[in-house]
């Protein structure tokens, strides 16, 4: 499709649709979703070499560059490491549309993990937010979930 | 290393938000015209080429073969490089590699974008786990902005800190003529600039820009024939953390990446005590806060200290480190090529080429680029042949 401007002759060509992909979630991917689902709550995996427990779980600890196996119960509380309101609009590449703003954007650390889950925190007032808060997930009903990051809806501040 | 390397000439664009009057490769054949004749040499003269821009921004693939008119690659060897934000500066140290090899004697980098023909944001995003991070992840800014949160939070500094950051390095761009933002701005100016994502605000940030650089590298005995004062290549060092978000975020580290990049490149260049050793430094800081944080990483001062070091006039012009000359990113900011004109402008420091922006003495210059997923290049420049 070409559009034409303001500026008379120059002129500019823009794609005008979103082009779709699929992802493979993996063992460790899918068994993380599974447990939302059946158990509500989380799984991390635990790094034989350094010992660190990673959520979502993965078959590699990229550090260490060792495979890992024992995967790790946890529950679905955690504290806010880190976040940020989001406010400016954008568009979306997995959806091709405006991403609904504002929202806030948390680095979480599970209870029981040592790196951060990022996902979305159910308030946008920052003077009602501050580092070290703790939070819960708020799951979809189980009969809504699909597999996906968003069968967790957000993280509520609890304290 | 088989052969010493220097920087021998430089080129860029003037920077625009928009440049309609040119295609991409227009756009690169300009600051590919100008480096060439900053050193005096033609197309001819050059050996390899190495190109970078920002992977899905413009929606071009094979930049390498798409650029060639701009490049002037035609029957050369030319190697695209492409690793976000980093880009210029990995452009940059690859072009080192080839001539440092032996195999090339004067080799072109070269760094381009035009936002204005790109989704930044969307395409930036496309760098974030599709299955786990897409979702929440929105772009540059708030990512930034929580390593922001983090560190505010545990070292106390405001936004205040911060703002003198974006003060010192947009009115430090008055003197270049290149830089893309020329409008001198105050404190009061970043405070009440609208908030895109606390705690970082528009003048906090950088803009997008449309432009170009290219570097010509040139080996030991052609740098000299080249230049009156070639910039010399001291050290370089890349470092690349993981790819999660999360995993990256050790924030009792700092920047890690950006830490270990510097300590191997002082080593390298025999550097123990970098503020008072270098001269000047051209940093990729994107946003404010990297202006206080970052700088600690790079042992310009403690943990903690960053805010009390930029307050106190120690990175101004007439500061123990000066930082930006040029105005930096907060200035000017065509993604692929910004790292790289952090390399240009450190070298044009030490060739004393800099106009009204060039520092009276310079020995050591540092550059450093920022990128992907908390991933850091650094470059040292040295006047002596090293």
């Amino acid at each position: 499709m070409t559009t034409e401007r303001d500026y008379d002759k120059l002129l500019t060509v823009a794609l005008d649709k979103a082009m779709p992909y699929d992802w493979s979630i993996g063992l460790h991917g899918s068994m993380f979703f599974q447990e939302i689902r059946e158990n509500q709550r989380f799984v991390g995996i635990r790094c034989p070499q350094c010992k660190k427990v990673y959520v979502p779980p993965r078959r590699v600890c990229g550090p260490c560059y060792t495979e890992m196996d024992e995967l790790v119960p946890l529950s679905d509380t955690g504290t806010l490491r880190a976040f940020s309101v989001v406010n400016y609009p954008f568009i979306d590449p997995n959806t091709g549309g405006q991403r609904p703003v504002p929202y806030t954007y948390g680095y979480i650390q599970m209870d029981g993990a040592d790196n951060i889950f990022s996902h979305i925190i159910n308030e946008t007032d920052v003077s009602k937010i501050e580092v070290g808060m703790r939070l819960k997930a708020v799951f979809k009903p189980k009969e809504k979930m699909q597999g996906h990051i968003t069968d967790i809806i957000h993280f509520d501040i609890i304290s | 290393m088989a052969q010493k390397v220097a920087i021998v000439g430089t080129g860029q664009t003037d920077h625009k938000s928009h440049r309609p009057d040119v295609t991409g490769q227009e756009m690169i054949r300009e600051a590919v015209d100008r480096a060439l004749e900053d050193c005096g040499i033609t197309i001819r003269d050059i050996d390899a080429i190495v190109i970078g821009n920002m992977d899905h921004f413009e929606s071009i693939n094979y930049v390498d073969n798409w650029s060639i008119e701009g490049s002037g690659g035609f029957m050369k060897p030319i190697m695209k490089v492409t690793t976000g934000g980093t880009t210029g500066a990995s452009v940059a140290i690859a072009a080192y590699y080839h001539v440092a090899s032996g195999m090339f004697d004067r080799v072109l980098a070269i760094g381009w974008e035009k936002n204005s023909e790109s989704d930044t944001t969307g395409a930036i995003i496309t760098c974030s786990d599709p299955i786990w991070d897409r979702f929440s992840y929105s772009g540059a800014i708030p990512s930034l902005a929580t390593e922001a949160t983090a560190y505010m939070k545990q070292y106390g500094a405001t936004q205040e800190d911060a703002a003198r950051v974006a003060v010192r390095d947009r009115n430090n761009a008055l003197n270049n003529p290149h830089a893309h933002l020329q409008r001198p701005i105050t404190l009061e100016d970043v405070m009440s600039s609208p908030m895109l994502a606390h705690p970082i605000k528009l003048l906090d940030v950088c803009p997008r820009t449309d432009g170009a650089c290219a570097v010509v590298f040139a080996a030991d005995g052609e740098a000299q024939r080249l230049a009156k004062k070639p910039a010399w290549i001291h050290a370089s060092a890349v470092r690349h953390t993981y790819s999660w978000f999360g995993d990256s975020t050790d924030y009792d580290a700092g920047l890690v990446s950006l830490a270990r990049a510097s300590q191997e490149a002082y080593k390298k260049a025999g550097i123990t005590d970098p503020s008072r050793e270098l001269d000047v430094a051209e940093l990729y800081l994107p946003y404010t806060y990297a202006g206080i944080k970052w700088i600690e990483d790079l042992k310009f001062c403690g943990r903690g200290e960053g805010a009390k070091f930029v307050r106190e006039g120690n990175t101004n012009m007439d500061g123990m480190i000066p930082v930006n000359p040029s105005g930096g990113v907060i200035s000017t900011n065509c993604i692929g090529a910004t790292a790289l004109l952090r390399v240009a402008e450190a070298s044009i420091q030490v060739m004393g080429k800099g106009g009204k922006r060039q520092l009276p003495k310079v020995n050591k210059a540092l550059a450093t680029g920022f990128g992907g997923c908390f991933w850091s290049d650094v470059m040292i420049l040295g006047a002596e042949r090293s």
